[in-house]
């Protein structure tokens, strides 16, 4: 990797003047930053890590009942503290990678970095969270722009993710055989104003709401409610792994799964 | 009884506590005073004429020492490849240049350009961006079957054409294989893929140069798994060093798996360049550019055909393959396809007329070259794939199938001219019978199908030729190198002992398993007997490990040396015991004279060998013996395996229930070690079958160059194995009676599981006759759904 400073801020206000500097980029995890800066192919100025900041830490279960998690927040901790109060999004977490990557990946980073094979993505848009940042905050449906793309602003930092807890969800996620990423997750929450189905690995275009599957599952939520229903296959991703045909098979089979799962 | 030592004790590895403990010594753990780091820019661009190299900028850059170009090695000889094929017309294979960098083209991915040698890697790095390129891109020649066409784009431009030969085994008439099979009353025929892999041994390569200008010596340390190959080669035909002024260590070495063999342009590059920069040179492999810089494996296209009569009987068996060899010649990469593949493809059958044709190609890919079976899992998948399709084609049981056309005769000559010394094929199919439980398949077909889904069992017999090789006969076949094996016992004074030895361990549990042997011919604790490798400066001229050839290759050079240490140490009990020598016995690690209670211990003996005050005035002081050993055949391991598997009809997931294998590796050092091979390489075989894909587009670029893309089998992608090694005819020519056990597994695993798919995929109504591996969730829908 090339050279570069590093800044360990212990407030939001500090993190947020540091990311004012030329290059500065926030680190997170560092799941996905660290090996693309040992291949040489990023090169910021200062490295601002966001792992110091005590109130970017943690679950928390607001006066509303939902589940609030600090942007900073390990996929381990939130398998281990949201078990109790969000068992599907604590699964979802629980399933990320490998111990070492759970315990060093953040739900902000996640988000942040919007990998369109990402879990996390997934269970925002399908859970209707908000995501909370040091200026504003972002509905999950706003904050998605596509393939690593999101409404975050330059040195915008993710501070909390706040998830509405559903009735019933499940993330039914399909693997990659190699990277173990999902080749297609589909994460679906039952509330009691209808049901979100948000799906990722899929699309060409990142993670996405399947919005005939909600239809459909609003007026009967049955596993056969899908019968007749399918995905475009043309904005599917195509790759060694699976062909877009296979994708968008995959995205009604896993629907299916969580639905039986919710039932 | 399981014996507690010795010859057929499971003893716990020994070297297991280094490895674990983290205490082991890689290469990389091996840092010289002074060293300097080197890194290789490597082509990022498949196939081009270099029109320009400037290297002006980096060699100003902080830290370089020096930057190396293809220019700097003119005068220095390539890469060696060490077999020379023949091809079906007499002619000698076509053999390309090999430079250690690259000079005029690029011909990979992956091509070293440029060597940057610099205090820290990082400013080699920082340098490598500085140097300026002009590269011409020129079309990729990546179709095997286009490449060898008239006019196909020359990866050589010296080359009469991109076909390294068209090389033939068998029957050479081909109007008597064409009326075999026009008599035929049924003809299964099978296109297919034995797909490319990349061996991934967890410890990427490294290299560490090292001279010393006050004696003029070398010292290179590698992780390779044949010191004295790679010095052999590095300094006859690459660099023109003498031999005895070079030292190659290769230490721990954390798998190798056939991709270590060979000889690198990197070692020699350090080794050249610690005396070209007067400094100690270390390059350390990225994984990165381990997948396009290690020697691949397999990649082969094959037609095969097979002939049965009316009584099901094979008649006729013909082959058609196009072998990739890459970009260059690799160390043994023309024996893969030739020597190691067309003489397998009788299999376990007594197929009377059988031809093998392979066109070994050329194209601008990593070089490929052995790995973990090394042609013999080629032609184990082709046959047994056939084999079991005919069966269905047949409406035939193909256990039943296979039985009927068993080799039951021994020695056997088959017509691709291997001698199978001894064998029994029924043996190993009948304690997989028992061992698997086929008679409860079907109940276990009728729960998975109520659970929703497919279940299949695949059946593969295999037969392997291990413990290469004659050197006559391999000499013969083109073999530039001999392939006998080397073991010296060095008896200490107190009667510990150290065995020098030509193979090397780098994973197979040589620390462990030889020592039982010595120690069991003596009679002594295993404790006592340490084994040396992997230093050419302390072992005797040895040609290592590869093709499951240590135990009886240089296990058999071993006991020979041993046998010699006998001998003499009998001489001298004979006169401590004032008797005589043909009366000397020894037991339990005690001389004594035959019918009498009279007896000297084993460390007396040693003693006195080495305080030689009341000695045998004929007989030298001192008990150490060197022995050589060339096998007078292959070994003929073989056996026969069963996979069963689940096959998710929605979504085309395979998952593995069972896995049971018996082998016949005739007698048997350790069970347990033997037990972990063939577990390894089962489970390499899983990872071919079903996860395992090294692809390219059709610019040449890898697209599966890191563990993102390629996927390796984990812990729960297998699942815990049967392993049956009971039904044993030994070797009848090598004085352990062992045959090899590192490469069965994954010989005779990839046919199992494509079988096992396959049938579930036909018993649920899908008549699918062929997936290419890997069987991939995607690729079994899209079969299940064509």
């Amino acid at each position: 990797m090339y050279n570069f400073e590093f800044e360990k801020p212990s407030t939001v206000a500090d993190a947020v003047s540091a990311l004012g500097g030329e290059d500065a980029q926030a680190l997170g995890g560092g799941q996905t930053l660290i090996p693309t800066l040992k291949q040489r192919l990023a090169s910021p100025s200062t490295l601002v890590s966001l792992g110091g900041i005590p109130d970017m830490q943690g679950v928390c279960i607001e006066d509303d009942g939902s589940v609030a998690i600090g942007g900073a927040t390990t996929h381990a901790t939130v398998a281990s503290e949201a078990a109790g109060s969000y068992p599907a999004l604590a699964a979802l977490a629980g399933q990320i990678g490998d111990p070492a990557v759970r315990n060093r990946g953040t739900v902000g980073g996640s988000l942040a970095n919007n990998d369109p094979a990402a879990c996390y993505p997934a269970g925002a848009l399908g859970s209707g969270a908000t995501i909370i940042t040091n200026t504003r905050q972002i509905a999950a449906d706003d904050f998605f722009e596509g393939l690593f793309s999101t409404a975050l602003e330059e040195g915008e930092i993710i501070t909390t993710v706040n998830f509405p807890v559903p009735q019933a969800a499940s993330y039914q996620k399909f693997l990659q055989p190699a990277s173990r990423f999902a080749l297609v997750g589909v994460y679906l929450a039952r509330f009691a104003d209808g049901v979100r189905v948000a799906v990722t690995g899929a699309s060409e275009d990142g993670v996405f709401r399947w919005s005939e599957a909600e239809e459909a599952l609003n007026k009967e939520f049955r596993p056969d409610a899908l019968t007749g229903l399918s995905i475009n296959p043309a904005n599917m991703i195509a790759d060694l792994h699976g062909s877009k045909a296979y994708r968008a098979h995959l995205v009604s089979v896993m629907t299916k799964r969580a639905i039986e799962a919710c039932m | 009884m399981p014996k507690d030592s010795g010859i057929g004790a499971s003893s716990k590895r020994r070297e297991d506590v280094r490895f674990l403990t983290g205490a082991g010594n890689y290469t990389d753990d091996i840092n010289v005073h002074g060293q300097a780091y080197v890194h290789f820019l490597r082509s990022d661009i498949a196939h081009g004429r270099i029109k320009s190299i400037d290297t002006s900028a980096a060699e100003a850059m902080p830290g370089v020492v020096k930057v190396f170009t293809g220019k700097d090695f003119e005068g220095v000889g390539g890469m060696p490849c060490g077999w020379e094929v023949t091809d079906k017309h007499g002619a000698p294979m076509q053999e390309p240049p090999h430079p250690i960098l690259a000079q005029g083209k690029v011909r990979h991915v992956g091509d070293p350009i440029a060597a940057i040698v610099a205090d820290s890697l990082e400013q080699a790095r920082d340098a490598a961006e500085a140097i300026d390129l002009d590269i011409e891109v020129l079309p990729a020649v990546m179709n095997m079957k286009a490449a060898a066409l008239d006019g196909a784009t020359l990866i050589h431009d010296d080359l009469k054409n991109n076909i390294c030969y068209d090389w033939q085994l068998g029957e050479t008439d081909d109007a008597k294989v064409d009326e075999v099979f026009a008599n035929a009353a049924h003809v299964t025929t099978l296109d297919l893929v034995n797909n490319r892999l990349v061996a991934n041994p967890m410890e990427p390569r490294v290299a560490v140069g090292e001279y010393k200008p006050g004696t003029g010596d070398y010292t290179l340390f590698t992780t390779s798994q044949n010191p004295h190959v790679i010095r052999l080669l590095m300094c006859a035909f690459v660099l023109g060093l003498p031999e005895h002024k070079v030292r190659v260590v290769a230490p721990d070495v954390g798998g190798g798996f056939g991709t270590k063999i060979f000889h690198y342009a990197e070692e020699a590059f350090c080794t050249f360049a610690a005396k070209a920069c007067n400094r100690p040179v270390k390059w350390t492999s990225s994984r990165s550019e381990a997948f396009m810089s290690d020697a691949h494996g397999r990649d082969h296209v094959s037609k095969i055909e097979l002939a049965l009569d009316a009584d099901n009987n094979f008649i006729g068996l013909r082959t058609n393959t196009y072998a990739n060899l890459g970009a260059y010649l690799s160390t043994f990469s023309s024996s893969v396809p030739t020597w190691l593949h067309g003489t397998l493809m009788a299999g376990n059958y007594k197929t009377p007329v059988i031809q093998v044709n392979v066109k070994a190609m050329f194209t601008n890919t990593v070089p490929v070259d052995a790995y973990r079976g090394a042609g013999r899992p080629e032609a184990t998948y082709q046959l047994e794939r056939v084999v079991d399709k005919a069966a269905r084609e047949l409406g035939v049981d193909p256990i039943a199938l296979r039985r009927q056309n068993f080799i039951t005769q021994f020695p056997y000559d088959t017509p691709v001219a291997l001698t199978y010394d001894t064998g029994d094929y029924n043996g190993t199919m009948d304690k997989l019978e028992v061992a698997a439980d086929l008679a409860g398949f079907a109940a276990r077909r009728a729960k998975s199908e109520a659970n929703g889904k497919l279940r299949g069992l695949g059946i593969n017999c295999y037969i392997e030729a291990c413990g290469i090789a004659p050197s006559n006969i391999v000499g013969m076949l083109g073999a530039r190198a001999g392939l006998y094996d080397a073991a010296t016992v060095r008896v200490n004074a107190t009667g510990s002992i150290s065995v020098m030895v030509g193979a090397h361990s780098h994973g197979q549990g040589h620390e462990t398993a030889f020592p039982q042997v010595v120690a069991d011919m003596i009679g002594i604790d295993e404790s006592m007997v340490e084994i040396v490798h992997g230093d050419t400066s302390k072992i005797p001229f040895g040609m290592g490990t590869y093709g499951s050839r240590s135990l009886a290759v240089c296990g058999s050079a071993m006991v020979k040396a041993t046998e010699k240490v006998i001998e003499k140490a009998k001489k001298i009990a004979a006169h401590l015991l004032e008797a005589s020598e043909a009366d000397i016995e020894l037991k339990d690690g005690e001389f004594s004279v035959a019918g009498t209670d009279k007896s000297v211990a084993w460390g007396d003996v040693t003693l006195t060998a080495y305080v030689p005050h009341n000695y045998p005035l004929e007989v030298e002081p001192g008990l150490e013996e060197t022995a050589f050993y060339d096998p007078a055949n292959f070994t003929y391991p073989a056996g026969a395996y069963a996979c069963e598997v689940e096959v998710d009809p929605e979504t085309g997931q395979v998952t593995i229930e069972a896995f049971n294998a018996a082998d016949d590796f005739g007698n048997i050092v350790n069970p347990m070690i033997v037990d972990g091979q063939v577990h390894g390489g089962i489970g390499q075989g899983i990872g071919q079958a079903l996860l395992e894909n090294c692809a390219y587009d059709e610019n040449g670029q890898l697209l599966s160059a890191s563990f993102m893309d390629y996927a390796m089998p984990r812990a729960d992608d297998v699942p815990f194995y049967g392993v049956d090694h009971s039904s044993q005819t030994p070797c009848t020519h090598n004085p352990l009676g062992v045959k090899g056990c590192g490469e069965a597994g994954a010989i005779g695993s990839p046919p199992a599981v494509v079988n096992a798919v396959l049938d579930a995929l036909n018993s649920g109504g899908k008549a699918v006759d062929h997936i290419d591996m890997p069987v991939s969730p995607s690729r079994v829908w899209a079969a299940m759904n064509s």
